[in-house]
């Protein structure tokens, strides 16, 4: 049995940090949540940290675009942030170039875009 | 058990006369160095290397491979390695070895016991010399190896251009190994940084051909999901026709001619004006 992953909610803002290496399983339960939450608080925006993410495989890559996907027909904007080096480069070797998903540097960077894109309160809440 | 008694009749001809012996060798070998290595040095080591050899003959046999003879094989290894990374070429080394061939001459007094002594030892120092040309070319291998390693390195330096603007100056032809080193440079840089603009030059790249802008390209795809934006600079006339007529894609990369235009446009995107950063400049002067 895999743990949850936590969806904080910061303001408008929900925040899924990543703290472990995750499960397929994981993945989908995190799915499922996170757009549970966004219908339920009405969030304009999805931060999802993944600093401390150090090993993806075409499966978590994958379900991170759709996870974004969702998100967006959900009306939240989707930012990614904190990718390693190690991880982008697995990412684009798999193919996976992620599309339709915004990525910013740091959590901090990722914030202020929201903020920036929708007037969202980040941050001040 | 003839090899046993080869190898302990061995032993006690080369300890006999011992001393006249190692300074036998001494003499041809230092001749063959012609000076490039002080004799003292040279003194200690065929001296230590002697009286391994004669033990290891004592206590292993004629078998080099085995547990006794692994003194030997240290002190050939220290040898070769030292001989590899002074210059000296493979026949100085093997020489080295080989010259202990001389110290046992056979002549016509030679008893019928002794000659197959020394027919031993002629056996026992070619398998030494090939091992110490082994040890030499591998450890020769082992400098070129780093050398790549180094140059690879060198080749690749990623400078902060500006705050929040870092550049790769790429030089010389890219390949998978390069492209992979670059690529894993800039994104730990932008991490390291926080920098949002990269620049990647390809000024000093002779020939863009498909395999290369897909090294490109998965550098800045890798770099915008890290949530950097890359631009490429540096791009010459006859390299972009090439570009063209091998029909590649660049997407919605933004290319510049030039080191300086990327630099400009890095800059309004950070929201700087380019202005403004020259006055900076000036000010700072």
């Amino acid at each position: 049995m895999s743990e949850r992953i936590p969806v904080l909610r910061i303001g408008d803002v929900l925040l899924v940090s990543i703290q472990t290496d995750l499960e397929d399983q994981s993945v989908l339960d995190l799915q499922e949540d996170l757009a549970e939450r966004i219908v339920e608080t009405g969030a304009q925006g999805v931060v999802i940290d993944i600093t401390a993410l150090e090993i993806v495989d075409s499966f978590v890559g994958r379900m991170l675009a759709t996870t974004a996907a969702i998100s967006r027909i959900l009306d939240a904007e989707t930012v990614l942030v904190g990718m390693r080096p190690a991880v982008a480069i697995t990412l684009v070797e798999l193919g996976l170039s992620l599309g339709g998903v915004r990525t910013a540097l740091s959590l901090e960077r990722g914030l202020a875009m929201l903020g920036r894109a929708g007037g969202v309160g980040a941050g001040r809440a | 058990m003839a090899e046993r008694q080869e190898s302990e009749r061995l032993v006690k001809l080369l300890s006999q006369q011992g001393d006249v012996l190692v300074g036998r060798w001494i003499e041809g070998v230092s001749h063959t160095l012609r000076g490039r290595l002080s004799v003292l040095e040279l003194d200690r080591e065929l001296r230590e290397l002697y009286s391994a050899l004669v033990e290891g003959l004592r206590a292993g046999g004629p078998d080099w491979r085995g547990e006794g003879w692994s003194e030997v094989r240290a002190l050939l290894t220290e040898l070769s390695r030292n001989r590899a990374r002074q210059g000296f070429s493979p026949t100085e080394t093997a020489t080295a070895v080989f010259a202990l061939k001389e110290l046992l001459v056979p002549d016509t007094d030679t008893s019928q016991q002794d000659f197959a002594a020394y027919l031993e030892l002629n056996r026992l120092v070619d398998a030494l010399g090939l091992f110490t040309v082994e040890t030499y070319s591998k450890t020769r291998e082992e400098i070129i190896g780093a050398q790549a390693e180094q140059l690879l390195e060198l080749s690749t330096p990623v400078v902060k251009l500006w705050d929040g603007v870092v550049a790769v100056p790429l030089v010389g032809t890219l390949d998978s190994a390069r492209t992979q080193v670059v690529m894993e440079k800039l994104l730990q840089t932008l991490v390291d940084t926080g920098s949002e603009q990269a620049i990647i030059d390809i000024t000093g790249v002779p020939a863009v051909d498909t395999e290369v802008a897909q090294h490109l390209l998965k550098t800045v795809v890798a770099a915008r999901l890290m949530g950097a934006e890359c631009t490429i600079s540096g791009i010459r006339p006859q390299i972009a026709q090439t570009i063209v007529a091998l029909g590649i894609q660049f997407g919605d990369i933004v290319t510049k001619a030039t080191l300086a235009d990327a630099l400009k446009h890095a800059l309004r995107r950070i929201g700087t004006s380019p202005e403004a950063a020259a006055a900076t400049v000036r000010g700072a002067r």
